[in-house]
């Protein structure tokens, strides 16, 4: 398509040189072609700078919108994470090994060994959880002696087979506990019950037991 | 330069370095765009052989790593924002007037800001070496968490690219507005030459993209000063969304270097080949094409911060899907050598040079494209390899044939051909020692941007850095090509090369009058 354009043109250039009022002019000598009225020329122009203006405008008010965009981005790409799921926190957050078909209830129970005049309850008695879920509940101890004591709880399982399925995260079991006298301690459990437990539980009591720990060399 | 103008002056201009500050003509602004644009390659050029002298043996001998990585990092930002993108508007103020017949460009008081707004930005990039901690070293893509630390300097690449962003918009508007509105009358648009239909094309990619550019350092600097947290994770930002917003630009960007350099070929090869460009219409399009499929592929940069498989298929196909349009503009210039009567002046052969090597840094972005080969290539030499081959033969290669092309139409003297032939063999051969085995450190694992490598990529490093050194050297020829022309070469005819036939060879004296088309040429 270009050829014939240019072509066209120095064909045209050469033509028209005859015709030019004003050849004087040293590019004209060249054998080019112009308009030929320079008043149109000055008229056209002055239509070109209203034209001119108007083009400016609108293409800084496009700038001014693609500033404004990059901006928006941020919010659009938040958006689009969130509707299409791609948000790694999303993943994050959710759990996908519960099983919400399933209940398992749970007894919480405490007692303290023979040589151990504490006071030890749950908190809460009894729970309903599903299965891979994470739960915590607490027990409260008190040392209704008048002296410093040292104890260890021990839990239990009822059925024992449960046992192999309760996976605790976080419990005041695994140290030893020191209780001045009179002293008070809120303790947490923090548990999973893991989705294999077999079908027929339905019913997992976790049973802890205080003892005392008597350290070496301190005979009681 | 003096020379170009030297019978034209007379009606009351300011003189000496005056007419330079205060220049509204577009000749002026464009000559010092490309003066500038050559300081700033050779000034990206010492920082490159810097980096190559460090890695020409393996272990640390001339610098040290903090100070590598700022090499690394300003060597990127000033060949992009420095060389490459105001010599593009250097050809533009030059050649867009004259080829669509028009006086000057639209704004010229506006053109005058845009090129002096330069040198202030540059200053600010190339005095950043010497602030307490040193320059910016988070590389040219300024990527938190890195950028959000570090001192100074951070601040002030900030500003620099804010200003080179400013004057790239102000010279775009120039550029749609003069294109648009200042045709002689005749000139369509599908009559414009290609230079002039890329260039168009290219100002819109940099008046859409630009304001983001300015937007997302703009949020860095907030980050960094006043306690908003879009990027920052601590505060709950996101540094990956940096990266998202930043190639939102960045794709569009390596797109507005190219495109300008495949309007210099396609004015360069039908002029040498003495052939119309085959397939005017299909080059338009398909430059259209390439400039708004680069809007849908940016995540192809980001392939390894994780994205669902869905994500990176479609940002794969959409990157594979761009050699379409670019297949089409290799084939026509191809086909328009086809049956040619060829000769192999400087220009063409750097035209040549670019068809040849471009297209191998094009094949070499198709390989990247394909996730799970730049999952293992990310950030390896090959992705070095495969930018310089586009950046440096390809965009650099054009620039240097538009500047051989119309010196000569610039400064109505010849340039010293055997001298211009030297230039180019040289520069080609030292490019593909250095660039070349990039391909296979890459391949074999070098990592970039890192001032030390394992001993068994020891000989292909040493080789690169011969090359760098020809290279760098090479380019120095170019620069007594042009003195050397400017000051005694040969009185050049006005229509130099008889195969071009664009407006400034038919229409114009060589060299042309300091306001030229006062009154418009008809174009039929």
């Amino acid at each position: 398509m270009t050829a014939p354009i240019f072509g066209a043109l120095s064909g045209k250039a050469t033509q028209g040189k005859k015709q030019i009022p004003h050849c004087g002019d040293s590019v004209c000598d060249r054998g080019w072609a112009f308009s030929l009225d320079v008043q149109q020329e000055v008229v056209r122009m002055a239509d070109a700078q209203q034209q001119n203006s108007t083009v400016l405008k609108k293409l800084i008010i496009v700038t001014v919108l693609m500033f404004g965009f990059g901006f928006l981005l941020v919010p659009f790409y938040k958006k689009i994470c969130e509707v299409t799921g791609i948000s790694k926190d999303k993943i994050a957050v959710s759990n996908t090994q519960m099983d919400p078909a399933r209940w398992v209830s749970i007894e919480f129970d405490a007692n303290v060994g023979k040589d151990l005049p504490w006071k030890f309850e749950p908190m809460t008695a009894h729970l309903r959880v599903h299965p891979g879920e994470l739960k915590q509940v607490m027990y409260r101890v008190v040392n209704t002696t008048n002296r410093t004591m040292v104890g260890q709880a021990i839990p239990s399982y009822g059925p024992a087979r449960a046992g192999g399925f309760f996976k605790k995260i976080e419990c005041f079991c695994f140290t030893q506990q020191t209780l001045k006298p009179g002293e008070e301690k809120i303790m947490p459990v923090q548990f999973v019950v893991q989705n294999d437990l077999p079908k027929d539980v339905h019913t997992i009591t976790l049973s802890y037991t205080f003892y005392e720990q008597v350290k070496v060399g301190n005979a009681s | 330069m003096e020379a170009t103008h030297a019978q034209d002056h007379g009606h009351g201009h300011p003189t000496g370095l005056m007419r330079w500050i205060t220049t509204t003509n577009h000749k002026d602004i464009g000559t010092l765009y490309l003066w500038f644009a050559f300081i700033m390659l050779l000034a990206g050029g010492c920082l490159a052989l810097l980096i190559r002298a460090e890695l020409f043996q393996p272990g640390m001998q001339v610098v040290t790593p903090e100070f590598f990585n700022q090499l690394t990092t300003l060597h990127g930002l000033i060949m992009v924002f420095g060389a490459i993108m105001p010599a593009m508007v250097g050809f533009a103020n030059w050649q867009v007037p004259m080829m669509i017949g028009a006086p000057d460009m639209a704004f010229p008081r506006m053109n005058n800001w845009s090129f002096w707004l330069l040198p202030v930005a540059a200053i600010m990039l190339v005095s950043s070496f010497f602030v307490p901690g040193g320059a910016s070293a988070g590389g040219w893509t300024m990527y938190p968490p890195l950028f959000l630390q570090g001192g100074i300097s951070n601040d002030m690449t900030i500003f620099a690219v804010h200003i080179l962003g400013i004057s790239s918009i102000m010279g775009a508007i120039n550029i749609v507005t003069t294109i648009l509105n200042m045709r002689a009358p005749g000139m369509t648009m599908m009559k414009m030459p290609l230079f002039v239909w890329t260039w168009l094309i290219t100002a819109y990619l940099l008046i859409a993209v630009m304001p983001v550019l300015a937007g997302t350092v703009t949020m860095l600097l907030t980050d960094r000063h006043f306690g908003t947290n879009f990027f920052n994770a601590a505060g709950g930002g996101d540094p990956v969304m940096f990266q998202h917003i930043f190639w939102f630009f960045g794709h569009p960007e390596v797109y507005i270097m190219i495109l300008p350099a495949f309007g210099i070929v396609s004015q360069v090869i039908p002029a040498f080949a003495r052939k119309p460009l085959f397939g005017y219409a299909s080059m338009v399009y398909a430059t259209g094409s390439i400039a708004i499929l680069s809007f849908i592929v940016w995540a192809h940069h980001m392939f390894t911060t994780g994205m669902p498989t869905s994500a990176q298929l479609f940002f794969m196909y959409a990157t594979m899907l761009i050699a379409v349009p670019t297949g089409v503009k290799v084939f026509n210039w191809v086909a328009t050598m086809w049956r040619g009567s060829m000769t192999f002046e400087t220009p063409m052969l750097f035209a040549i040079g670019f068809v040849c090597l471009f297209t191998i840094g094009g094949f070499t972005g198709l390989v990247l494209a394909i996730t799970p080969v730049d999952i293992q290539l990310q950030d390896t030499y090959y992705v070095v390899a495969h930018f310089h081959y586009v950046l440096v033969s390809g965009s650099l290669y054009a620039i240097f044939a538009g500047v051989y092309f119309w010196l000569p139409k610039w400064t109505g003297r010849m340039y010293d051909e055997k001298l211009g032939k030297l230039h180019f063999w040289l520069s080609t051969i030292f490019f593909n020692i250095l660039f070349f085995p990039m391909h296979f450190l890459g391949l074999a694992g070098m990592p970039r941007r890192i001032p030390d490598y394992a001993l068994q990529f020891a000989d292909f490093n040493a080789l690169a850095t011969i090359g760098a050194f020809g290279f760098g050297l090479s380019q120095l020829i170019l620069l007594v090509v042009v003195l050397k022309c400017i000051k005694s070469g040969a009185k050049a005819a006005d229509h130099t090369w008889e195969g071009a036939e664009s407006l400034e060879w038919t229409h114009l004296p060589s060299p042309p009058p300091y306001h030229s088309f006062v009154i418009p040429p008809i174009v039929k």
